[in-house]
């Protein structure tokens, strides 16, 4: 089939960057969204221009690499798929594609197609993680929990870190992010001790790295590609309301700990 | 020469602890003066770096990805190993040793295998105090299935993502030490060279790949966890990025490499559709626990599966198998497949397809039972192929997945050069010439959160801190090295992209030295590998510069490592004259067309010295004993 | 506490319960305008005004509750509009409505038809400067009556409500969420009862002026 393109391009960070057309034939129902994107490039390259620059690794839906917003919508039309698993089949011949990097105030452009997502590293360093040294943890099965915990820890634990929510959020907020990692660790008897903490600190250093808040629009669950609900975000907040009373509620936030000497490399 | 792994003597069962209680240790107080470089942030690199951070070392990480949670360990399906024996079917620690030792063929080294099956249960309470999410049972305590052959159920499994989430387990304790100042990380940086000062590792050069900047780092001592080295295959189940740069500039700097001809072929990928094929995905092993494998009886026979009748269809695994039938393990059942297609009687596009049929289970179970279990792959079937696989068998064909090969290291995980520790896929050590399924995240976290805290103060104790200075001119020569060698991809400015001899590079590799392999397909490669790396270095064309985000170079860099490695690796598999686990030469087979080993002259790791140039790498032998576990025959009939 | 009115989780919170609240002032403030179809208004306004303490002090709660909404509002939209400087050249909704992304418009009506409605029927009747009914009570029942007369009132009220309307609509279920009322079942039926209590609120609002307008309704 043929297709149309209108893909951004910047050359770096300060670059305005601009939507450029590319003409493509030749593109088969059977690959892949990022294939058709290497066929093109193939072509420029051999043509001594420079290829489109995209993020991309796993190419099976579960490394969280690659980001691009298609005709609108982070990952594309299909639902709970990422751009590495979207296929051409979805499209007609014909078709214009809209293909833009993903957008928000905290995931500066770093080239075409491109971000950097290193803030969510931050958020997640804010407590991200449930404090355990290595070797003193008792025998597993001395800390039982219920099969609809682990449920649920389970479907939150499977965000892949890719942005598309804050993408699609009209606050560029990273809520269901930081929403999912608090519910995965507050539904488990495990992450109790460091629930309140954790819950203040991260949404703290969510807004000193950018990100709006959640007004629930409800976006990020639209187009999250591992189908996160919206009811995590009620988890946090019911969480952030539990903490209220404690000393963890941080006076303020100077973002001191944060690995930012190098944030991207 | 003879190599020697170094492992402690004694009883296997007590070996790791005294050797343990003989390591020198370091005052926590000084541990802080001690840098330690890690390259590569998945399983074994960030659990690593996570406990040497928490140890009180000064850590430096390293990946190319945006971000340590991306590394392609996230990618694994299945489950990891431990030998808890929680279901009480009889599982033990001897028992886990036992089947690895003996799936992988009796290529590995026992002392190793015993202390990994060891540690998996340390594992295990590990992963679920970091709040990692694994399948529980109603009563609250942790489920385990049976996975790869197995006759115990000793895997463990968060839903179908159980790499994905160990690998956020070790992510979030390395972010951890992030946090503490531990723990510096830069991601988007590629390792593109080693320092050796003295002879010792002290410290790496990087690209930063964002600036194109390149950078020298010095250390105390340096942790390789850059993975496998499946993508000389160009089509596999790895992730794009996955290279082996690292582990050949290492090599190139004089450390051996062990066995690089083991590789895995994983029998259920979803089979390739075209040209424009990128990479190979993979549909979990569990499937055959359900499907029946089949081919047309008939060559050529073009008609819809439904419209074959069944005495028309061979269930090749079923009639050679009969006692493991489709559950038969991943080398067998992969070239049994191979076999078929080669016959002409594969299915699909160009004929390299075996049906993976449920049409059976769905008539017993129900067609809500089979999707209840497998629904996700199915889901994942449809969005790739677009075919719905309840109504039609689905499609299948072996991918390279694993590689058991990798950099030689002693007991300690210490390779040849002191100072250079490797850990996780990129070493060699475990898995034998075949790899068992689970075994894989097991590894990759035993190495980094259990041995090298250990090991590597035994060597740092020695060797004392601060040695490294970035002033020494061996950093500012490998810096220039590394400028030179980019200088001159860029330089060539021919007709030919990066991907173009990947993808000749990967016919080439999966042609003659895949699957099966005989003296004159070795040798073969061995003529075109050559003409293909003489072709790249007057023929690639890259656009742009190194002076900022250039993707195209990237590739480049890696696929010229990956064409010097392809040589090494089909030296080495025209070297070892038996056939064993991964590696099938067609020369060594019985009359059923079943493997046969050569215990008499191959029981041996080959790891291999690197001479300078093109020039033949020498051959290093380090015996293989086994004193527990008597090599026999590997049986699944 | 301080650090809470500075989490923008907090502030949500904080956007949550004074909405909530002024949500129920309206629904007691519906229920009362509706004795004007009994004809009891007149009487109802008289009990109200017997509790003079209780009046001002809801008024003062009222008000603060109107201005910490207005304030975190502007705040929160603008720090959002920041965080997402660019938008997309190709843009689609699939989730959102027309009225969570137009929360700021919407709002803004109500908030001048407030001041608007304060000036129009409020203040003449606490200021005393209404007319006395048969029974000798304020005749704030004529007052209404009268004042929604002209069209103009009428179209006004109409496109206010309609704001109000939209407003509560995305509000109530935002509000739920926001406090983390909302799980994964009860989620559709907050929705749905919120939609409900917006029509049910705007509709009974609306009655009155558009009533009297078309004269049913008479002094």
């Amino acid at each position: 089939m043929k297709l149309i393109l209108f893909i951004w391009r910047q050359q770096g960070a300060d670059d305005p960057g601009k939507l450029v057309r590319y003409d493509t034939s030749e593109i088969s129902a059977e690959m892949s969204f990022l294939e058709m994107l290497d066929v093109v490039n193939e072509g420029l390259v051999k043509d001594g221009k420079e290829p489109i620059a995209f993020d991309h690794d796993c190419r099976e839906g579960i490394c969280g690499t690659c980001s691009q917003v298609i005709n609108g919508v982070p990952h594309g039309p299909q639902e709970r798929t990422t751009v590495c698993q979207l296929h051409m089949r979805q499209f007609k011949d014909g078709d214009k594609i809209y293909i833009e990097p993903w957008r928000a105030r905290a995931f500066p452009i770093v080239k075409d197609l491109i971000v950097d997502r290193s803030s969510l590293e931050r958020v997640m360093q804010a407590g991200g993680y449930i404090s355990v040294h290595t070797g003193c943890a008792p025998d597993a099965n001395s800390i039982l929990i219920r099969r609809e915990d682990a449920e649920t820890a389970m479907d939150a634990a499977e965000c892949i870190g890719c942005g598309a929510c804050v993408a699609a959020c009209p606050n560029g907020s990273a809520m269901l992010f930081t929403a999912a990692k608090v519910t995965q660790f507050a539904s488990l008897p495990q992450g109790q001790t460091e629930a309140k903490h954790r819950v203040c600190m991260m949404t703290e250093v969510m807004k000193h790295e950018g990100f709006g808040s959640c007004t629930n629009h409800y976006e990020c669950q639209a187009v999250c590609p591992k189908g996160l609900k919206t009811s995590f975000i009620a988890r946090l907040n019911r969480e952030f309301l539990k903490a209220l009373d404690s000393p963890e509620m941080p006076e303020s936030f100077s973002g001191g700990f944060l690995n930012r000497g190098n944030p991207s490399r | 020469m003879i190599l020697d792994g170094r492992a402690p003597i004694g009883p296997i069962e007590t070996q790791w602890e005294r050797h343990c209680r003989d390591l020198k240790l370091i005052n926590p107080a000084n541990r802080r003066k001690y840098k330690i470089i890690v390259v590569g942030t998945g399983l074994a690199g960030a659990s690593a770096a996570a406990t040497l951070g928490e140890l009180g070392y000064n850590v430096e990480t390293f990946c190319y990805q945006d971000s340590p949670r991306r590394a392609h360990s996230v990618a694994a399906q299945g489950g990891i190993n431990a030998a808890k024996n929680y279901t009480g079917d009889g599982d033990s620690v001897y028992r886990l040793f036992h089947d690895t030792v003996k799936g992988g063929d009796f290529r590995s080294r026992e002392a190793n295998v015993y202390r990994l099956a060891a540690l998996s249960n340390n594992i295990i309470d590990q992963c679920v105090a970091q709040g990692v999410p694994f399948a529980r049972d109603y009563a609250g305590y942790l489920e385990n299935r049976s996975f790869g052959g197995a006759q115990v159920s000793r895997t463990f499994f968060a839903k179908g993502q159980t790499g994905q989430q160990l690998l956020l387990g070790a992510y979030s304790a390395m972010l951890r030490q992030i946090r503490a100042g531990n723990v510096r990380h830069h991601s988007r940086a590629e390792m593109l060279d080693i320092v050796l000062l003295e002879g010792e590792a002290k410290g790496i050069i990087t690209r930063d790949m964002v600036t194109g900047e390149i950078r020298t780092h010095a250390a105390d001592a340096v942790c390789l966890c850059t993975g496998g080295y499946a993508n000389v295959y160009y089509l596999s189940t790895n992730a794009m990025g996955c290279n082996v740069t690292a582990a050949y500039r290492a090599y190139k700097k004089g450390a051996y490499f062990a066995n690089p001809c083991y590789t895995q072929i994983h029998p259920t990928c979803i089979p390739v559709s075209g040209d424009y094929q990128s990479k190979l995905t993979l549909m979990s092993e569990s499937l055959r626990n359900d499907g029946r494998v089949w081919v047309p009886i008939k060559k050529g026979d073009n008609r819809p599966a439904g419209e074959i009748p069944v005495v028309e269809r061979d269930y090749y695994l079923e009639r050679k198998y009969p006692a493991f039938g489709n559950l038969a393990p991943r080398d067998i059942s992969s070239r049994s497949a191979k076999e078929v297609c080669d016959e002409g009687r594969g299915v699909g596009p160009g004929g390299r397809g075996v049906y993976l049929d449920f049409a059976d289970s769905v008539r017993r179970l129900g067609e809500n039972s089979v999707r209840q279990k497998y629904g996700n792959l199915f889901e994942m079937y449809e969005r790739i192929t677009g075919e719905n696989a309840y109504a039609q068998p689905m499609r299948i064909y072996p991918a390279p997945h694993y590689t058991m090969g990798g950099l030689w290291v002693d007991y300690n995980l210490q390779s040849n050069i002191p100072g250079l520790f490797v850990l996780g896929e990129a070493n060699f050590s475990d898995h034998g010439a075949n790899r068992l399924g689970a075994s894989a995240l097991m590894q990759g976290l035993a190495d980094g959160y259990f041995i090298i805290p250990h090991t590597i103060a035994n060597y740092l104790a020695v060797s004392g801190p601060g040695k490294a200075d970035l002033d020494n001119p061996e950093f500012a020569k490998a810096r220039e090295d590394v400028n030179t060698f980019i200088a001159k991809i860029l330089a060539i400015q021919g007709r030919r992209t990066a991907n173009d001899f990947h993808a000749a590079l990967g016919k080439i590799m999966w042609e003659h030295v895949g699957m099966s392999r005989s003296e004159k397909s070795l040798k073969t490669a061995l003529r075109l590998i050559p003409e293909l790396r003489e072709q790249f270095w007057e023929d690639l064309k890259v656009p742009g510069g190194n002076a900022d985000l250039n993707q195209e170079l990237e590739k480049a860099g890696r696929v010229a490592d990956f064409l010097d490695f392809a040589e090494l690796m089909t030296r080495d598999a025209l070297s070892r004259d038996e056939s064993c686990g991964g590696h099938f030469r067609e020369e060594h087979q019985t009359v059923e067309g079943e493997a046969v080993r050569d215990d008499e002259t191959s029981s041996h790791v080959s790891a291999w010295e690197f001479r300078g140039g093109h020039e033949i790498p020498e051959m290093h032998k380090e015996p293989l004993v086994f004193e527990n576990i008597k090599p026999a025959v590997r049986s699944y009939k | 506490m301080r650090s809470f009115f500075k989490n923008l989780v907090g502030q949500k919170i904080l956007m949550a319960v004074s909405g909530l609240f002024m949500t129920l002032f309206l629904t007691a403030h519906l229920l009362g305008n509706m004795t004007i179809y009994t004809g009891g208004l007149n009487a109802y306004a008289e009990q109200l005004h017997a509790l003079v303490p209780l009046v001002w002090i809801s008024r003062i709660s009222m008000l603060t509750l109107l201005l910490l909404h207005i304030y975190f509002a502007i705040k929160l939209t603008l720090e959002n509009r920041d965080a997402k400087p660019v938008g997309y050249a190709v843009s689609k909704n699939i989730r959102s409505t027309f009225a969570s992304r137009n929360m700021i418009w919407s709002g803004l009506a109500v908030a001048i038809f407030i001041i608007y409605h304060l000036l129009h029927l409020t203040v003449p009747a606490a200021s005393g400067s209404v007319s006395l009914d048969s029974m000798g009570r304020p005749d704030i029942s004529g007052m209404v009556v009268e004042g929604f007369q002209g069209g103009l009132v009428a179209v006004i009220y109409l496109v206010s409500l309609l704001g109000l309307l939209l407003h509560i609509i995305h509000g109530i279920q935002s509000s739920f969420q926001s406090l983390g009322l909302s799980g994964e079942d009860a989620a559709p039926v907050i929705h749905r009862a919120g939609i409900i209590v917006a029509l049910v609120l705007s509709a009974g609002f609306l009655s009155i002026p558009l009533i009297i307008f078309v004269g049913i309704v008479k002094g």
